[in-house]
């Protein structure tokens, strides 16, 4: 609610009469562009008007219109509300849409997870294969006439379960009657699997030309992952090498997919929280935080005072354990194995019993109820959290820094190799610690204040090099200036209700649209919530932070050796729960 | 000096050391129990813990805070499963994420009409993901999360009535806090009620 109206501040239908018309229908907002000009106006919007960032690419599948939708939410880096440009086509198969990875190639992944699960062709786009999905899927599912293995019914809750709820196992509903799809033609006993000459085409090989006199070598691509120790779950990259030095790579992901986006749709909204745990499975609080702000924007409702502090703790503290566990993770990729990461999972183990105190689970909190949190602090753990933030952590932090900091080993390994640097960085969408470590001073609590972060005192961590050892530094800023938020908000907590509404398992949400984001650890945690007044969103999409970071591993990559290749994935701090959702 | 930074962190790693034995050392001067007892398990998860603070699993486990949740459970009020809580009003069903609590209501044989009480109830644990959203929104706290976390098992877990009942004298010794709140909460409610009742009693005559 902190954000106004975002498009007051400019009218792009006065610049460009002939292709741009404002969105009228009610409850949305931002302008829709006719496709034939869209790069033409995208273009222009960040070199005139400043939006440098892409936050967010992602389509709308409106069946009952037989339209089609793609929305780009665009946003400074100096700061401020951001904009919403629309293209709008005809539901046909393919849609076909202009690709604006030109523009912001921060759209490499976001147009091609549009690809995947929409059904929207990005023309222009060098690279667009199948992203979550794997090749030879049949069907795009985000689409709503798509129905899924095991489908029962358009939207929860099921009318099977009361009051005649017999229990029945799903796949005992014999699976492969009417709710399997075939691709015409095909015939069980000649399937052969797709093969992967798309993935190895796609990597560049342009650098095969020798000068005259070398030594006739040959480059050599090799998989890494999907197990594989450092790539911090099932993430597989296909790298080509010329001897050790990576020449071009490309990450391959999905395994872990479980369509998060088609399940918030069958989902009623209070039900999709527990499964926003799920994501970034480290900071399940940001997670809850990140939907229930979007969600109480497009309701208009008011967050209760004390929850609102009670929120921001918890988003803090959940801040300071992903930092420290970046920290000894880091440390882990580097070779030296889990002495650092074990002191770091102590301080984590402290903050997850404050958590369990609290919400009633380590990880998968559920604490958040749209206008306030479930329940109050309970006593003993207030004084936990206070115990904590003024006698330990900050202590813990400093004896981290001795430990590690000025190690002569470490210093070697990660001063100098550089990450990217700050254009770079915007340009492929990057957030979080990575672009503020880069030069960038972006962070949402204070270039686009939510909840009630413009109440605090603190400074936003940014450190200039865009090298390695900077973006590790910059995680001890940044866990400095959590404990400094909490500090004051542990002083400031007033006291009263923890919730504005009354508890109701079915919320109303009037039919609009919304874009709510926060400044999750991993960096810009979107939701953008579509509803039509029903009780399921109608559309639910997550801009996970992860996943669109990874656009930039390529060029962060590029030249630089396979042992490095290690640490620097671990720069970017991804989950695999929120990349694949 | 080339090295001073490893020798510094070494350092660190070597107080470590020094501190996960000091604890154990003063425990002992003073006579008390580090190990296996609810106090030293209580004093290796706060503040002042040093050292290695390792919870030697299964002989001793952490202190289970009273939201602690996991999987559901039936209420029951006294000693046999009769005096059933739950009305089969089916708001536990209609929020729950995964969809895995089923419920059949029992209709009066003569009458056909609903009776609050159910026939039959299905959660399939294998399923349930521990959200509480059944017991947060349950109107007759009939269904509430429990503490025992310990199930696993051969067979696939769906729980049916029987496997899912338990007394409300659990309840209480689990979530003493939370018990006595809705006692108190539920005895107000009916001293209200009967308060309403004496006064239209009253009312009437005088009328």
């Amino acid at each position: 609610m902190t954000a106004p109206d975002s498009t007051t501040t400019i009218d792009l239908v006065a610049r460009f009469p002939d292709f741009v018309t404002a969105d009228a229908r009610p409850g949305f907002s931002g302008f829709i562009v006719k496709k034939e000009n869209l790069v033409e106006v995208a273009t222009t919007l960040r070199d005139e008007f400043g939006f440098d960032l892409l936050s967010n690419v992602t389509g709308v599948d409106y069946l009952a219109d037989n339209k089609m939708e793609v929305v780009y939410h665009l946003h400074r880096t100096t700061g401020g509300p951001g904009l919403v440009i629309k293209v709008q086509v005809e539901r046909v198969d393919p849609v076909e849409v202009p690709s604006l990875i030109d523009v912001w190639a921060g759209a490499d992944f976001q147009e091609r997870e549009a690809w995947d699960l929409m059904g929207i062709k990005f023309i222009g786009h060098p690279d667009l294969r199948r992203i979550l999905m794997w090749e030879g899927f049949e069907g795009h599912p985000l689409r709503k006439d798509y129905k899924e293995a095991f489908f029962e019914e358009e939207v929860k809750p099921f009318k099977s379960r009361w009051p005649d709820g017999k229990h029945t196992y799903a796949e005992f509903k014999n699976p492969f009657r009417d709710n399997l799809k075939f691709p015409e033609g095909f015939d069980p006993d000649k399937y052969a699997p797709q093969s992967e000459d798309d993935l190895y085409f796609s990597l560049e090989r342009s650098s095969m030309k020798k000068e005259e006199g070398d030594l006739n070598t040959d480059h050599i691509v090799v998989n890494m992952g999907p197990h594989h120790p450092s790539t911090h779950g099932v993430l597989r990259v296909a790298v080509e090498l010329d001897g050790e030095t990576i020449t071009s790579l490309k990450p391959v992901m999905g395994y872990l997919h479980r369509n998060h986006d088609k399940i918030g749709e069958r989902n009623t909204y209070l039900q999709i929280i527990p499964y926003t745990d799920r994501l970034d499975y480290f900071n399940s609080m940001a997670n809850n935080f990140g939907y229930v702000t979007t969600v109480e924007k497009l309701m208009n409702i008011p967050v209760a005072e004390r929850a609102e502090y009670i929120r921001v703790i918890m988003a803090e503290l959940s801040r300071v354990q992903n930092h420290l566990i970046f920290i000894g993770m880091l440390i882990n990729d580097l070779g030296s194995m889990y002495t650092p990461s074990l002191y770091a999972f102590e301080e984590r183990e402290l903050i997850l019993d404050i958590f369990e105190a609290v919400s009633g689970a380590r990880m998968m909190c559920n604490y958040f109820r749209f206008g306030g949190v479930v329940r109050d602090i309970p006593e003993d753990a207030m004084q936990k959290i206070k115990d904590l933030v003024f006698d330990r952590l900050q202590a813990k932090t400093d004896e981290m820094e001795r430990f590690l900091n000025e190690n002569e080993v470490l210093v070697a390994r990660l001063q100098g190799v550089h990450v990217l640097n700050a254009e770079e960085a915007i340009h492929h969408s990057v957030t979080g610690p990575v672009l503020r470590a880069a030069g960038v001073p972006y962070d949402l609590r204070r270039a686009d204040p939510y909840s009630v972060y413009d109440r605090f005192d603190f400074d936003v961590a940014v450190r200039y090099n865009g090298d390695m050892y900077d973006n590790y530094l910059i995680r001890f800023d940044e866990i400095r200036q959590s404990l400094r938020i909490l500090e004051q908000a542990l002083k400031q907590i007033p006291e009263g209700p923890i919730n504005s509404q009354k508890p109701q398992y079915q919320v109303r949400v009037p039919a609009g649209e919304a874009y709510g984001r926060i400044e999750s650890p991993k960096g810009e945690l979107g939701f953008y919530v579509v509803s039509n007044g029903k009780p399921n969103p109608y559309r639910y999409h997550v801009r996970a932070p992860s996943f669109v970071n990874l656009t930039a591993v390529e060029t962060m990559c590029k030249g630089v050796k396979i042992a490095d290749f290690v640490a620097l994935l671990a720069m970017l701090d991804i989950v695999m729960g929120e990349v694949d959702r | 000096m080339y090295g001073k930074g490893i020798l510094k962190g070494l350092g660190v790693t070597l107080k470590r050391f020094i501190d996960t034995y000091l604890d154990d050392i003063s425990w002992w001067m003073q006579g008390k129990k580090r190990y296996y007892t609810t106090e030293g398990v209580a004093h290796r998860s706060s503040k002042n813990t040093r050292g290695i603070f390792t919870v030697q699993y299964p002989e001793e486990q952490l202190i289970q805070p009273e939201e602690f949740r996991y999987i559901p459970f039936l209420i029951h009020d006294g000693d046999d499963k009769k005096d059933i809580r739950c009305t089969s009003c089916g708001i536990c069903a209609k929020v729950c994420p995964p969809q895995c609590i089923w419920i059949v209501r029992t209709n009066d044989p003569q009458t056909g009409k609903p009776v609050p009480q159910p026939a039959e109830f299905y959660i399939d644990m294998d399923i349930c993901m521990n959200c509480g959203f059944c017991a947060e929104y349950c109107p007759f706290d009939a269904i509430k999360m429990d503490h025992d976390f310990a199930i696993a098992s051969y067979e696939r877990n769906v729980y049916n009535l029987e496997k899912l009942l338990k007394p409300a004298s659990y309840y209480a010794e689990i979530r003493p806090l939370n018990y006595n709140k809705e006692e108190e909460a539920r005895k107000a409610k009916e001293a209200a009620k009967a308060a309403k009742a004496s006064a239209a009693a009253t009312a009437t005559p005088a009328a």
